[in-house]
């Protein structure tokens, strides 16, 4: 598997807050998904020359 | 309503598709201004994983586990599964936060709205089959919690997370059908009902024509 299966082989880090755990790796996923769904808000859809979109 | 309407079941069914769902709807070539938002491109990209992940699926269910846990383009196919299904979720969630804040079910859209969150129930359901199924440690660790949790509230002899057997076909056969089912009608209800406009959009387009006047 290469390069990749020894990076998706390596323990998973948890952040804890009592009952309420979570990993770093789904922390970002979801961090990320935010910043997507903020990104999809303000960036600027394309459109053509007449203006039309 | 035709003579032939009030009388046959088909005519009646014809006679309601058309009136509701005409050819221009169902296949259009213009879309509102506003969609001109990529916060719109996240409903179809939510389709088009739930494509790769069929087509992926179909591929690992002829083939079987001696193929797919064994050569290397079975792994592949059986990565390009679980990898589709991460996307799916991903793009899923983000549309379903887009349509919470647009208050997408205005506009006699409730029907839109709800069979999209059942969909998106019935997709966990699917992707929770799916993890039990892959015949490793993973999957012995999972259904054995899971199998403490469904016994506790009730429905582990009915629900059995352990029977391998009756989790494949779920995943396989019932749960793909209900949420293809699912994704049909919602899609189908888009085209029927538009595209919801912005929250502000009538009192907007109001303005617009006063101080064209």
């Amino acid at each position: 598997m290469g390069i990749f299966g020894h990076f998706m082989n390596l323990k998973a880090v948890y952040l804890h807050w009592g009952w309420l755990q979570i990993s770093v790796t789904n922390l970002i996923i979801i961090l990320s998904m935010l910043a997507i769904f903020v990104l999809a808000l303000t960036l600027p859809f394309p459109q053509d020359k007449e203006g039309k979109k | 309503m035709s003579n032939s309407e009030k009388e046959l079941w088909t005519a009646k069914l014809r006679g309601a598709w058309q009136r509701n769902l005409p050819i221009e709807k169902l296949l259009p070539d213009t879309q509102p201004a506003y969609v001109s938002s990529w916060i719109y491109t996240f409903g179809v990209l939510t389709l088009s994983s739930l494509g790769v992940i069929i087509a992926s699926g179909l591929v690992l269910a002829f083939e079987g586990p001696s193929w797919y846990h064994v050569s290397n383009v079975g792994y592949f196919v059986n990565s390009l599964h679980f990898w589709s299904v991460q996307f799916f979720f991903i793009f899923m969630v983000i549309h379903l936060w887009g349509k919470f804040w647009m208050a997408a079910w205005r506009g006699r859209r409730m029907a839109t709205w709800m069979t999209g969150g059942v969909a998106f129930v019935a997709s966990i359901a699917t992707a929770f089959t799916g993890y039990l199924v892959q015949t490793n440690f993973d999957s012995q660790w999972i259904s054995f919690e899971a199998k403490d949790g469904f016994n506790s509230v009730g429905v582990g002899a009915w629900f059995t997370v352990t029977n391998l057997g009756q989790m494949l076909l779920l995943h396989v056969a019932f749960l793909p059908l209900i949420l293809g089912v699912l994704t049909i009608l919602h899609v189908l209800l888009v085209r029927a009902k538009g595209v919801v406009p912005p929250i502000d959009a009538f009192d907007t387009e109001k303005k617009a024509k006063g101080a064209r006047k």
